[in-house]
């Protein structure tokens, strides 16, 4: 079978968006539930447990956004200058959060460490908030002419469903997040982390229940493809199937299991949205023949082979790299010299 | 000047972008200093040399994190606020910019968690090799995104096509050519050795400081001698490199060269080279200035009396603005000059030995720190404001280039939220880092009663080898995974 470049692309970059959920997950995640912790020593704990790895988890969502500015750049052009404001909360998000990270244990005042942690646990709920209600926009779209440019207003940013996406992605990652902990702690806090996991579970499992409800009868045209090609039901299952597992593992005391189901999961609800969307990447609420799909917002044919060759020559260094830092890095946290 | 759409998003990119740009260089340079300390640990084992290697690694953390999260904010901004740019660029520009993500950041941040956090986890010899990735990623960073603004300067291996929706764009014909466009080598030389000054001047500064307070002095003397080469060596190639640089400039882009020299007339003679003065773009001279005639057309033509192109030859909507691309340059270009006389002043008086008893130039190291940052800072205003009016030279024409979707009010919002959370996250990088320099190297004074450890791994082949089998052993990871041996950790916590 012949697959054409574009496809290839909307693949590549349906999996470049879901290693940052799975990796960028579990940290952002950490710091929703970071205030939960209680007193220096635990909080430490937490920031330590992401603290080698949500740097290379950020570079996900860069390489995304770089790759969708080669691959598709009417649909990078329209989805920035579109959000805009969207975009400038997730961007003051990403930075409070990055240095709340670096700089919160480097004093010792306790009121220095405080903000710092209001302010990781804020910027990483906000963070998560606003990239999940610009998915969640992508699902109803957006009002835009022929000439690409967006012709809403602010208000078009605040509309239910894109919030109910984002309240979903948060309870998505402080659930991912929570088994996270559950897998890098022990002792007496892993015990608490263990009764969290379950509350996060529960409202997961809330928000899934509604967000399906509600997709299914607000936006008919995301299981068109379903209905096109059956085969994509194993999709679906293969998500049922991965949630019913977290509450499995956890009960059987396999964390290594859970976390995997945990991140079968996210893979899964990364599927089942480019399932929706698919072949647009952005639809137009103004009139559905304009919107961006994979062919006309894409670079030419010449340079997504070029692309294609780099993604081929990097995409396993990069494997290889996130692998070593994962591996070196494994087991409980510990507590060091040249800890955060 | 009023305050349109256009001007708004320039001074957002501006604001963002320059204040981004304080991270990186020091990021590139310091990296390499880095490598070069803890190389000579790796070899010599000398506890010194760790110490040195522990002190930098904290001081680049601060500085690469804060890197990272304003970096971001650039590559969101091209879309944001550029959408019609985007457009245009997003299949040449593009996969410059994705093929720096994959190439460079995976690498930098990814070894940087080893760099950092690793010290207790590796063998001294994965860790120099991490330490080296982390500058090789740091310097592939600056590859693709200086090819890219490259490719805005001097665009080659293009064609301008008509999309089917209406609107022209340029596609690649020859990706080799849009890589080594004509400009792309030898500014991507010029950003290394910018980058290079301020990581030496940078450590200079902080050693000078520690030899002025007489503290840590072995610390500090030893590693001012290091980087006082590192900066004679990376002064003298930008000189080289920058007159490489202003010649490509002539041929490429005369317009900008014009603008940087203030040179408006053509004229039938030589040109001659401001060493200082105030253009006045209305009458259209250079006052208050101290001029060597001649000497730009000898620079530029090897020939003193052959002139350069100045403004006049360019129609008035073709011309960039003359002042704030002269003034930049000149501030770069005396800075250089600057660097080049403080450091081999330095080297020859600590060939005789005299250096450190010299108060008035440790103090002239502790400030210099700034000259490096501000020629860094003004050699790429001067590049892209001298490019001006075009976004892509001879392309797109800045004003043309803007989201048309986004209203002033939301870049005002968007730029007033950046300058208060900049100003903010500028006050702490200053706190925090000089909290870290006044702290001065912890545990150097045990590093150094300790005896050096033997090294476990000396060559590549065992280097690797040590990086496959991992840092513990893995039956032990295998165990914790499959959760068999949590039954302990894990009484009373059945539901």
């Amino acid at each position: 079978m012949h697959l054409p470049l574009n496809f290839i692309w909307f693949m590549l970059l349906g999996a470049l968006l879901t290693g940052y959920g799975v990796l960028d997950g579990f940290d952002l995640g950490v710091g929703i539930l970071h205030l939960f912790a209680k007193g220096d020593e635990e909080r430490r704990i937490f920031l330590n447990s992401i603290g080698p790895l949500w740097d290379g988890n950020e570079v996900w969502l860069v390489t995304f956004a770089g790759a969708l500015f080669a691959a598709f750049p009417n649909a990078y052009a329209l989805a920035l200058s579109g959000f805009y404001l969207l975009i400038m909360f997730v961007l003051f998000a990403i930075i409070l959060r990055a240095v709340s990270i670096e700089f919160r244990s480097k004093r010792q005042w306790q009121w220095w460490r405080n903000f710092w942690d209001i302010s990781f646990c804020l910027s990483s709920a906000l963070a998560t908030f606003f990239l999940g209600m610009i998915v969640g926009h992508l699902f109803i779209g957006l009002p835009f002419d022929s000439t690409m440019e967006f012709t809403g207003n602010l208000s078009d940013h605040f509309q239910p469903f894109p919030i109910l996406i984002g309240c979903f992605a948060m309870s998505v990652v402080a659930m991912h997040g929570a088994i996270f902990l559950y897998l890098k702690t022990e002792g007496e806090l892993r015990k608490k982390i263990h009764g969290w996991l379950w509350k996060t579970l529960v409202i997961f499992l809330f928000f899934y229940t509604i967000t399906t409800i509600v997709t299914l009868i607000n936006i008919p045209s995301a299981t068109i493809n379903l209905f096109k090609m059956p085969w994509l039901w194993s999709i679906v299952v293969f998500n049922v199937a991965a949630i019913a597992s977290i509450p499995r593992m956890v009960i059987l005391k396999k964390p290594g299991y859970a976390f995997v189901a945990s991140i079968c999961t996210v893979i899964g609800l990364a599927a089942l949205f480019g399932i929706a969307i698919y072949p647009n990447l952005i639809v137009s609420s103004t009139a559905p023949s304009l919107s961006l799909n994979i062919y006309n917002a894409a670079s030419s044919q010449k340079t997504l082979g070029i692309m294609l060759s780099v993604a081929c020559l990097g995409l396993p260094f990069v494997l290889g790299y996130t692998s070593i830092v994962y591996w070196v890095f494994h087991g409980k946290v510990e507590i060091g010299k040249s800890s955060y | 000047m009023q305050l349109d759409v256009v001007t708004l998003a320039r001074l957002q990119f501006a604001l963002t972008l320059m204040f981004h740009y304080i991270f990186p260089p020091l990021t590139i340079g310091l990296s390499v200093f880095m490598v070069i300390v803890e190389g000579i640990w790796f070899m010599t084992q000398k506890p010194l040399y760790k110490a040195m290697a522990l002190f930098w690694t904290k001081l680049f953390a601060i500085n690469f994190a804060i890197g990272v999260a304003t970096g971001i904010v650039m590559e969101f901004q091209f879309g944001t606020n550029w959408a019609t740019y985007s457009r245009f660029v997003g299949d040449v520009f593009g996969s410059a910019l994705a093929a720096e993500a994959i190439f460079a950041f995976f690498l930098e941040s990814g070894f940087l968690a080893i760099l950092v956090f690793g010290w207790e986890r590796v063998s001294s010899g994965m860790h120099f090799f991490a330490t080296c990735m982390v500058a090789l990623g740091s310097v592939f960073s600056s590859i693709w995104i200086t090819v890219a603004n490259s490719w805005q300067q001097t665009p080659a291996g293009y064609h301008v096509v008509k999309t089917t929706a209406g609107f022209y764009r340029a596609e690649i014909t020859d990706f080799w050519a849009m890589v080594f466009n004509p400009s792309s080598v030898h500014r991507l030389i010029h950003v290394w050795i910018g980058a290079f000054i301020l990581g030496a001047f940078f450590v200079l500064s902080i050693a000078a400081y520690y030899i002025l307070q007489n503290k840590h002095l072995k610390f500090s003397r030893s590693t001012f001698n290091i980087a006082l080469v590192y900066a004679v060596i990376s002064s003298c190639a930008a000189l080289i490199s920058g007159d490489l640089q202003a010649k490509a400039v002539a041929v490429n882009q005369p317009a900008k060269l014009a603008a940087f020299e203030g040179h408006y007339k053509t004229g039938n003679t030589g040109t001659a080279f401001y060493i200082f003065g105030v253009p006045n773009s209305q009458e259209e001279k250079v006052e208050f200035s101290l001029a060597i005639p001649r000497l730009l057309s000898f620079l530029v033509h090897g020939n003193p009396d052959k002139p350069v192109i100045g403004l006049d030859q360019y129609p008035k909507e073709d011309r960039p603005p003359v002042e704030i691309p002269f003034f930049t340059y000149h501030l770069m270009t005396a800075l250089g000059i600057f660097f080049i006389a403080l450091s081999v002043l330095g080297l020859i008086l600590s060939r005789i030995g005299i250096l450190f008893k010299q108060r008035w130039l440790m103090w002239v190291f502790v400030f210099s720190v700034l000259g490096a940052y501000a020629a860094n800072q003004s050699g790429w205003v001067a590049a892209e404001v001298g490019r001006q009016p075009w976004v892509v030279y001879g392309l797109l024409r800045t004003k043309d280039a803007v989201s048309h979707a986004v209203p002033a009010e939301h870049i005002i919002t968007s730029m007033t939220m950046f300058a208060i959370i900049y100003s903010f996250l500028f006050a702490m990088w200053v706190h925090v880092m000089n909290h870290k320099i006044q702290i001065g190297p912890e545990g150097i004074e045990e590093a150094m009663a300790q005896a050096p450890e033997p090294s476990k791994v000396k060559d590549l082949p065992a280097v690797i080898a040590n990086l496959m089998r991992g840092p513990a052993s893995l039956s032990q990871t295998w165990r914790s995974f499959s959760g068999e041996d949590t039954p302990n950790r894990e009484t009373g916590d059945k539901r």
